[in-house]
């Protein structure tokens, strides 16, 4: 599933940061399908140019998707069953 | 969890105004940024950069921080002939200038003296990636830490090679080891070839020193270094990885 394509959670710390209001990259990301828990910035991240997403590492479920229509920007967070910002 | 939009993303673009540009290869420039809010930043963050066309077409990229914190914000860039943003940075902004930047971004691409238990660091960078890790280097210096630092770069020819007079010198408890995987000089004495299972094991420092590792660079070469390291036994949290697919940026 990772191609020479693929990012991973770095790359969408700015957009992240937009959304959230502070750093995500470090923050833990659970998934809902599998559980798998990682640091965003480690998460695949996949930008085909109409939107952003980002899957599990583990099972490669979609975690998040992001678009941007109009200069709003619209967060799907559905695949995930957490994720959590703090210490770890 | 749910699903929401967030409205407006003005708030976090400032104006930033070019600075003085160095050229450092055929392909790549340093480009000092001048903002005048910057907060400041640690080693290995990044920012973004947004370019708006006259028809209002917007593109933004993200581009490592070059600079250790306390040192005046640059970015070095590499032109993608195929880029948005890169061929305008590399080719056509002067001195005056002005763009939009975000940042500094990123909390898990850092390094910071003493923020660690003090094992060796082991660096590995493809092509672009030796910026951030630039950036990690001289802050080490900055800091007066004394970790040794074992910084492994690999680039297709040496006229790639990004900062090859700064590396040329290397600062005491720096060892920059080389890889040149397309053309060499006469007689290279160094590696000439992709990072592989076989150069980690001679490069990286022994896992009982407990070293902690930073790699950065194009997909596939992170992928590859990544799993080698854990292949000789690093922790996977001990290794940090930053992507910039396929092109480098």
């Amino acid at each position: 599933m990772v191609d020479e394509e693929t990012l991973d959670g770095n790359a969408i710390g700015g957009l992240l940061m937009e959304v959230f209001g502070t750093d995500m990259t470090t923050a833990v990301a659970t998934c809902g399908s599998c559980g798998a828990a990682s640091q965003v910035a480690e998460l695949p991240v996949y930008m085909p140019g109409l939107g952003t997403v980002a899957r599990c590492r583990s099972c490669q479920s979609v975690l998040m998707v992001f678009t941007e229509v109009r200069r709003v920007t619209c967060v799907d967070l559905m695949g995930l069953a957490s994720l959590s910002y703090g210490p770890n | 969890m749910a699903g929401t939009a967030v409205r407006g993303r003005l708030s976090t673009w400032q104006t930033a105004t070019v600075g003085p540009v160095t050229d450092e290869t055929p392909k790549v420039r340093t480009l000092r940024l001048e903002v005048p809010e910057w907060p400041g930043h640690r080693a290995g963050q990044h920012v973004d950069i947004r370019l708006t066309a006259d028809d209002g077409y917007q593109a933004e990229r993200a581009y490592s921080i070059a600079s250790a914190p306390g040192e005046p914000l640059a970015i070095t860039v590499e032109r993608l002939d195929d880029g948005e943003v890169s061929p305008y940075l590399t080719e056509e902004a002067r001195t005056g200038d002005q763009l939009e930047v975000r940042g500094p971004i990123g909390g898990y691409f850092v390094w910071e003296p003493g923020s660690d238990s003090g094992g060796p660091l082991l660096l590995a960078a493809g092509g672009s990636g030796i910026v951030p890790l630039r950036a990690i280097v001289r802050e080490r210096s900055r800091a007066g830490s004394s970790v040794p630092v074992r910084l492994l770069y690999s680039s297709r020819s040496w006229e790639d090679v990004i900062y090859s007079t700064e590396f040329g010198l290397p600062p005491g408890g720096v060892e920059v080891i080389y890889t040149l995987t397309r053309s060499q000089p006469r007689m290279w004495q160094g590696y000439a070839r992709r990072v592989d299972d076989q150069m980690l094991a001679e490069v990286a420092w022994p896992t009982a020193d407990r070293p902690l590792a930073y790699v950065c660079g194009p997909t596939n070469f992170v992928e590859s270094v990544a799993a080698g390291l854990v292949k000789l036994g690093y922790p996977a949290g001990r290794v940090k990885t930053e992507r910039f697919g396929a092109t480098g940026g």
